[in-house]
């Protein structure tokens, strides 16, 4: 029925499947948005966060799904700017999907915010001391870069490509490309690091603390390391769960291949650079405070040491080691290993650095504090999944973002 | 803001507060959340939702019966200066809505400029800072009772201590009424101050060597809390006991408070 | 964000930040702009050639 709007040359689910698929998803969205709308009009009490939690689920969901979405402006950067051709074949998808978790992260900011009216604040009255006003900035001029790269690809659309200001439109923004995803990587790196920079600069909570260069405390740049780490990683996890719900390969190997090396590089790099900053941290910074490294994590029933080692050791060198190996990260169940793990990985980081700075006591007669989020944080953290799949499914369906999908799947 | 108050010397404000006067009645938390219409509701069980502007915590020594004893502390927003006004919570606000004035010290809220955005609670390690989770309802009966100085907050934004900071409008009015360019000690104190049934809460300039304040924070029993992360508050405490004193801050096993190097002000 | 603005100080902090974002966003306005522009000279001289032929 709908055969007209799909790209030639590849097949597509019946059109009832199709919508059945985005009727169950729609149902949980619409859970998402009823939830979104009880917190807008009755107002934040609706969540379990309260003055100890100022920061609580959203902005780890926030954090974690901007790292995950870094695969975007570095998959980019190694495309258009160090010239790595063969990532062509995936940097649509890796672009769609950073559109998604950055659209995702601006709605829940919008969520969270008391006062969302006034969102608009940030940018009029910035104070442009305060990191989250560099991710204010940083994040919707990201954003405005992903629909940039985005749009070409929605007029590669059968339909829409035969207009001719769409099809010219689309082949001239091709062609400045590299400039967009210059700019993108240069406002990436800054607001991936004053996400960081967020908790770092929080001289109150030795916890987040951490000295650093100029301005940006070290966090600032284990962040966007981080995001370019385990971002690419996420990519390819999407790509390989849509190539098992679709049953088809999509991305040749050889790609997959050099995404993963290259993540391994950085994941290695980066956990290298993150147990330099935990001992430094843990030897010289908070005993400065007046604190032991064991005292962030005794006296409560979740935060145990077991946290940290997870993070650095399970979800940090253990990928970093199989996706630098090439015998390691050739073998499919240890690369599908690697690449969750790591994006498992880079979510905890962000939950560390959100949740438990908050849970954390500073002064001395203080007690942890621990939350659970109401149903109506759960649901509007899982909207934008349910969001990012619809966007994905019907991106997947009528438009061309896979160039090797043809040729991997040929119909007779 | 510096340029406008070179002509006069900056104040400083700030309070020292005797803890082995304090018996934790609880008249200081009453008497702020009247004078700054802070509002309650039905049920306030869940104390990490309600908003005290000034909060009682009570200390233990942790020791054992017959050992135990047991301190209150009135705990205000310390209206930290950090490091040139670098306070922890005002460096921090993306919207400029908190302000360090350095003419008299007071960290400010301005609250139809927050948008809720709660980063400053996070980085306030006192928990001085407080959100509006709802919309501030008095009941009918009450609403003649609430002081005309003082602006009610919306739902969605933060709110703190403000050392009564419509008192010193208050004050600084009445005397340039009556010709004059300064005000007196007694002109400007802040409700939990003149709330204490004990006495225990001075407050006054820490720079003017006339103010009591001046003199209390000199005391070797005098101490701030945390002090080792660099907040610089002007909040001081007073306590002849060691252990109180000490609770003032975290120190590893095995260091000595004396030994460590803590910045003055 | 603009120097009208009442907390704008013309201090190295403003430079440098909003220097770098409307640096940024005037290289995307510019660019955006100059695919268009572009985009409609093409249709123009398309629309030429073809002209041209009949």
């Amino acid at each position: 029925m709908d055969s007209a709007l799909i790209p030639k040359g590849v097949k597509r689910c019946p059109l009832p499947i199709f919508i059945l698929g985005i009727v169950i998803i729609g149902i949980v969205l619409l859970w998402g948005v009823y939830a979104m709308i009880l917190c807008w009009l009755k107002g934040l009490n609706q969540t379990n966060m309260n003055d100890y939690y100022g920061f609580a689920l959203w902005i780890w969901a926030d954090l974690a799904i901007i790292a995950l979405g870094g695969g975007a402006f570095f998959t980019g950067l190694l495309r258009y700017i160090f010239g790595l051709d063969e990532l062509k074949n995936i940097i649509n998808y890796a672009v769609l999907i950073g559109f998604i978790c950055y659209s995702s992260a601006l709605l829940i900011l919008a969520i969270d915010v008391g006062q969302p009216l006034r969102s608009w604040f940030i940018f009029w009255h910035a104070n442009v001391h305060s990191m989250l006003t560099e991710v204010a900035f940083c994040l919707s001029c990201y954003f405005s870069v992903l629909a940039i790269e985005y749009i070409p690809l929605v007029l590669e659309n059968r339909q829409i490509d035969k207009i001719p200001f769409f099809h010219h439109l689309g082949h001239n923004m091709h062609k400045v490309m590299a400039v967009f995803a210059a700019t993108g990587a240069f406002l990436s790196c800054f607001h991936q690091g004053s996400l960081g920079g967020v908790a770092g600069v929080l001289y109150g909570r030795p916890f987040a603390y951490r000295e650093g260069l100029l301005v940006w405390p070290w966090t600032f740049f284990l962040f966007t390391w981080s995001a370019a780490a385990c971002g690419p990683c996420f990519t390819i996890l999407i790509t390989k769960i849509t190539e098992f719900i679709t049953g088809k390969k999509l991305v040749k190997d050889n790609v997959i291949d050099l995404l993963a090396k290259i993540s391994g590089w950085m994941l290695g790099s980066y956990i290298i650079a993150k147990i330099i900053d935990t001992i430094y941290w843990a030897t010289v910074t908070a005993p400065s405070l007046g604190f032991n490294l064991m005292d962030f994590y005794k006296d409560n029933s979740f935060y145990g040491i077991w946290i940290l080692i997870v993070e650095i050791a399970v979800c940090g060198i253990l990928p970093a080691v199989i996706l630098l190996v090439p015998k390691f990260r050739q073998n499919k169940l240890l690369l599908y290993t690697a690449i969750i793990l790591a994006s498992i990985g880079v979510c905890l980081n962000r939950w560390v650095m959100v949740l438990q700075v908050m849970a954390a006591p500073v002064m001395s007669f203080d007690t942890w504090a621990l939350y659970i989020p109401s149903w109506q944080e759960i649901a509007t953290t899982i909207l934008p999944v349910a969001y990012g799949i619809i966007l994905i499914m019907i991106s997947f369906r009528y438009l061309p973002i896979f160039p090797q999908e043809k040729e991997l799947n040929s119909i007779e | 803001m510096k340029k406008e108050h070179n002509h006069m010397k900056n104040k400083k404000f700030g309070m020292c507060i005797d803890l082995d006067k304090c018996t934790g009645c609880g008249s200081c938390m009453v008497a702020c959340m009247s004078e700054n219409n802070v509002p309650f509701r039905e049920d306030e069980t869940d104390k990490r939702k309600s908003i005290t502007w000034i909060t009682v915590y009570k200390i233990t020594n942790n020791r054992p019966f017959p050992d135990t004893e047991v301190c209150y502390m009135p705990r205000p927003c310390m209206h930290c200066e950090g490091h040139d006004g670098h306070s922890p919570c005002v460096s921090v606000c993306p919207a400029t809505a908190t302000d360090y004035d350095m003419a008299t010290g007071i960290v400010s809220q301005i609250y139809t400029r927050c948008f809720g955005c709660r980063y400053c609670m996070g980085a306030c390690p006192y928990h001085a800072r407080y959100f509006n989770w709802w919309d501030p309802v008095w009941p009918a009966e009450m609403e003649k009772y609430l002081s005309p100085d003082v602006s009610p907050r919306m739902r969605g934004v933060v709110e703190k201590c403000n050392f009564c900071y419509s008192r010193y409008q208050r004050a600084l009015d009445k005397a340039y009424c009556e010709g004059r360019s300064d005000i007196e000690e007694d002109e400007y104190q802040t409700a939990c101050t003149q709330g204490c049934p004990a006495g225990a809460i001075t407050f006054g300039d820490l720079n003017n060597k006339s103010h009591a304040v001046y003199k209390l924070k000199k005391s070797p029993n005098a101490f701030r809390l945390l002090e080792r992360l660099g907040t610089n508050p002007k909040v001081y405490y007073l306590s002849s006991k060691e252990w109180v004193r000490k609770a003032g801050d975290n120190y590893i096993k095995g260091e000595n408070p004396k030994n460590i190097k803590k910045s003055h002000h | 964000m603009l120097p009208f603005s009442f907390e704008w100080v013309w201090d190295a902090g403003h430079i440098v930040f909003m220097g770098g974002l409307w640096y940024s966003l005037s290289i995307l306005g510019m660019g955006m702009t100059y695919c268009v522009i572009k985009t409609i000279i093409d249709i123009n001289s398309n629309d030429q050639t073809e002209n041209d032929h009949h």
